[in-house]
């Protein structure tokens, strides 16, 4: 962070752009006249908010009953199912209803032809902000961190309360395959942040599922936590005593606030998970005894020396999100870090998902990059897949709904180029909701203006759509 | 169809070797003496003809089924069918790709290092706006890992330069990237410096923040031109800089009337100005941190104000909205593949930033990181920008795209000459992939650097570990790969 803070991050206020142009309509990203018409309808669309989208007559997407035939994938189900070659999927109410060969359209239902290419379930974007920030250093467009400088120590902070579904950074993320998110809350001026919660980038304004409440541990953590990592585990001793009400409301000790009990009270009774961010392997030790201990629910987020653990945290059950591209020694918590870690992890059992350090949420794109090197360096190609859809769903509680391709589940679905996890790859076409995504965000709308000129017209780019 | 590269027919240009190691013999002009000069030795290597590869030569070719022999630490010859003197170890490169060492003109390893320590922060002089005495290689801590996992990345030569904090941030240095327990042992002979210049948000954050100058973008330009002027007058005064007799002094002049403090006469050497006149000169080539599309323009004509030439533009998120007037100009766009949006002067970042500054005629497009973790893919930030400018109906073929890996910012560090293609007689800096570079699944398996086998993915005695990393025993086995 020091050297971001120069190197290229700002900091300091400024109010924020609005999303929210006219589009006009996507160039069909092949040619067939199937296609067409779902992506033309599509391509009529304000960002952020599709509810109130005009769409054509044609528009298979309007109104919540969504239905398409995707015809003739290669169908990832990331589910039971794995892999299936030449299969179909149908999608009615926008729910996927079936998934085989040879399956017939209903009337009316648009048929969109694959011609063999990888089909997935929507991507899980990381551990975000998106939503929560417009631009990083402009402190008015920041809400995923709280700052009190009286009993800074609030996990009942909802950072899900401040989510902004006509965010630019939804429709950026979203043309990349991203359908859902965990929306973090960030640390202030405590290493317990507060909570956020799983959002779906379709422009919907409220979190699916449980909440997960967010912690810091170890160097970082212990800079807002008594200066030392031992002061961490004492705090929060405290905290899960007052939560479990072995202190009195009125003492004078008290941590926490009565709503901050009730909150941590849930997460103890297993109520939702704790995410915690976490690197050293010794830090990693103690999460995984306190956390038998107090019989609570946890996943590790980045957990650079993870695999230092890697099958106590297996027979503990607990997820990890890692970070695939870190390999270096960035602190003294991370001296053990390895481009390896996921695949010595998964090779133990664990359940492998991923999160970024750095940008993850302007740049929540980069997320399956982070997978596709995972698999470089020895993860098999299905766990990173895996890692970016059904295990992260399952692990925040909503895997009945996203994260697989089976019937029932909610039909947020990508149709790619190719191998997804390999950069060279892009989304060719996002169904939300059986929704055919508009292929647009604002950083199209400028590529687009830059990319044709105003033509002939010899007016400055300003007059350009 | 057997190709060769046009210069290639088996010639070895012992000449060039001999020019293309020392640096000119004349004496250097004196803003770029250089008192802390180059130890670099190449390590010791063997002749080596690497066989029946895909080979991107930088040159904007594509050879197939292609060998590339090496000797004397040089590129010998690129073609099909070479044959194998005695000696030469032959590396069987059947379904590898090959190309030219990675380049990166941005970087700040070794002066913001890992671990990221309080006590490591040394990249930013953040003390006046103007810095142009301060030189990056004497930040340089040699032992960054992070130097090591960007060789493994292919990276074989880069330039180290300040932070963006300051108007001037000061002199940049062009590094082999060797192992070396010195700085001045990866010091790249002969390659001229860079002046890192900044406009925008962080030089007005920093000083306004302290309540000094400059507090606004118009502060800025007036500090950039009060500099320039200042270097400008330097530079009369010291006789444009060339090496000249002293001129006489008579008895009737004081010896004392010279100490210029304030650095704006001849006389004095003033390290400030030193490097901006050899800016100004052309000897010191100019990098500037950029964003905006506007700023650039305003850089544009800055440098026309006072006679110097700018190499690069380095981040220009915005560089798209000009990218002719770039080309026109002749000055490189140093960018990412997808940064955006960390702050205001980044909100219009477009993934296909590289392919739109690529398209003009003689344009000089450049992938470069500014990260520790970007530079050890350069090659997977490329194929980011070749599959977006896919998406948006332009297709970039793969021998293109590695010249913004390689012999683009060869050319914007003044180094063209020497390496960033595979040609007979230049520098063998040769990178061996595990298939076509551009995919998230792209591993470098061997990197030479001046013929040397520097890194090899499959031999642990050329796995080089920092002394940083010895004795941790938290540290991988094997290392961080």
């Amino acid at each position: 962070m020091s050297r971001s803070a120069i190197t290229r991050h700002g900091t300091r206020p400024v109010p924020s752009l609005q999303a929210g142009r006219r589009g006009r309509p996507a160039r069909p990203p092949h040619a067939g006249h199937r296609v067409r018409a779902g992506l033309l309808a599509a391509g009529l669309f304000t960002a952020g908010l599709f509810a109130a989208t005009t769409v054509g007559a044609q528009d298979p997407g309007s109104g919540p009953g969504q239905a398409v035939l995707i015809r003739n994938a290669t169908v990832h189900t990331a589910g039971a199912q794995g892999t299936l070659h030449g299969a179909d999927v149908l999608v009615q109410g926008g729910v996927i209803r079936a998934v085989g060969t040879g399956l017939a359209a209903p009337a009316g239902v648009p048929v969109v032809e694959a011609d063999g290419r990888p089909l997935t379930p929507a991507f899980f974007g990381g551990i975000t902000d998106i939503g929560l920030e417009e631009v990083s250093a402009e402190a008015p467009t920041v809400d995923s961190t709280l700052k009190l400088e009286e009993q800074p120590v609030r996990p009942e902070f909802d950072v899900t309360l401040a989510y902004n579904p006509a965010s630019v950074l939804i429709p950026v993320a979203r043309v990349e395959g991203i359908g859902f998110t965990l929306l973090a809350a960030g640390n202030g001026e405590a290493f317990v942040a507060g909570q956020g919660g799983v959002m779906r980038l379709d422009g919907s304004p409220d979190p699916l599922g449980p909440r997960a409440l967010f912690v810091r541990l170890g160097a970082d953590g212990a800079e807002l936590g008594g200066k030392s990592r031992a002061a961490q585990w004492m705090l929060l001793d405290q905290m899960v005593a007052e939560a479990r009400g072995r202190v009195p409301a009125d003492s004078p000790h008290a941590l926490l606030t009565p709503a901050g009990r009730a909150t941590l009270a849930r997460y103890l009774g297993g109520q939702g998970r704790i995410v915690v961010k976490v690197d050293r392997a010794a830090d990693i030790r103690q999460l995984l005894r306190w956390a038998a201990r107090e019989h609570v629910r946890i996943a590790i987020a980045g957990g650079a020396e993870a695999w230092q653990l890697a099958p106590q945290i297996a027979q503990a059950g607990v997820p990890v999100f890692v970070d695939a591209l870190a390999d270096l020694p960035a602190n003294f918590d991370q001296i053990g870090a390895t481009l390896r870690n996921a695949a010595l992890l998964q090779q133990a059992g664990v359940e492998v998902s991923f999160s970024q350090a750095g940008d993850a949420s302007h740049n929540a794109r980069k997320v399956r990059q982070l997978a596709g090197n995972a698999v470089a360096n020895g993860l098999p190609w299905e766990a990173g897949l895996a890692g970016l859809t059904r295990v992260p769903a399952q692990a925040l509680g909503v895997g009945d709904r996203l994260g697989t391709i089976a019937p029932g589940r909610t039909a947020d679905l990508v149709l790619w180029t190719g191998d997804p996890l390999d950069v060279i790859n892009t989304a060719q076409q996002v169904w939300l909701g059986g929704r055919a995504m508009p292929m647009r965000s604002r950083q199209t709308e400028l590529r687009d203006r830059y990319l044709h000129g105003s033509g002939e017209s010899g007016l400055p780019p300003a007059y350009s759509r | 169809m057997r190709q060769l590269l046009p210069a290639a027919a088996g010639l070895v240009l012992a000449g060039a070797i001999a020019c293309a190691i020392a640096p000119a013999a004349q004496a250097a002009p004196r803003f770029t003496d250089d008192p802390y000069p180059s130890t670099y030795r190449p390590l010791p290597s063997e002749p080596v003809l690497l066989r029946n590869a895909t080979v991107l030569t930088g040159t904007g070719q594509r050879l197939d089924a292609a060998d590339v022999l090496m000797r004397d630490g040089r590129i010998v010859q690129v073609g099909q069918g070479l044959p194998a003197e005695a000696g030469t170890r032959v590396v069987d490169a059947t379904g590898k790709w090959i190309t030219p060492g990675i380049i990166d003109v941005h970087s700040h390893l070794g002066v913001y290092p890992s671990p990221g320590m309080k006590a490591h922060e040394d990249g930013n002089e953040m003390t006046a706006p103007v810095t142009a005495n301060v030189w990056a290689e004497h930040s340089i801590w040699p032992q960054d890992p992070g130097f090591l996992t960007a060789l493994a990345g292919g990276v074989t030569t880069l330039q180290v330069l300040p932070g963006s904090a300051n108007l001037v941030g000061g002199r940049g240095v062009t590094l082999r990237n060797v192992p070396a327990t010195t700085y001045q042992a990866m010091k790249f002979p002969g390659a001229p410096w860079g002046l890192k210049m900044a406009c925008g948000e962080n030089p007005k954050r920093v000083y306004g923040g302290k309540g000094v100058a400059p507090s606004t973008r118009m502060g800025n330009v007036a500090g950039y031109r009060a500099a320039f002027i200042d270097a400008s007058e330097y530079l009369r005064k010291n006789g444009g800089g060339q090496p000249q007799e002293k001129p006489k002094r008579h008895w009737w002049q004081s010896s004392s009337g010279d100490n210029d403090s304030s650095g704006d006469a001849g006389g004095k050497r003033d390290l400030k100005l030193d490097t901006l006149a050899g800016a100004i000169n052309g000897d010191i080539r100019v990098h500037i941190h950029c964003y905006r599309a506007d700023e650039m323009a305003t850089m544009i004509d800055l440098a026309q104000e006072f006679g110097f030439r700018i190499a690069a533009f380095h981040h220009g998120v915005e560089a798209y909205k000009i990218a002719d007037r770039l080309a026109a100009e002749n000055i490189c766009g140093a960018l990412w593949a997808d940064w955006w949006g960390f702050k205001m002067e980044a909100f219009d970042g477009i993934q296909e930033n590289i392919a739109l500054v690529d398209r003009p005629k003689n344009s000089c497009a450049i992938v470069h990181s500014d990260s520790e973790e970007g530079i050890q893919r350069l090659n997977q930030e490329a194929a980011k920008a070749i599959a977006n400018a896919r998406r948006a109906g332009i297709e970039i073929p793969p021998e293109h795209a590695i010249t913004w890996l390689t012999s683009h910012p060869a050319r914007a560090l003044g180094i063209e000459e020497r390496t960033g293609s595979l040609e007979p007689g230049k520098l063998a800096d040769v990178v061996v992939w595990n298939r076509s570079p551009f995919s998230s699944y792209a591993l470098a398996e061997q990197v030479y650097i001046d013929g040397a086998r520097v890194y090899d993915r499959n031999d642990p005695a050329r796995q080089p570990r920092s002394d940083f990393m010895l004795g941790q025993p938290a540290a991988a086995p094997g290392g961080v790969l």
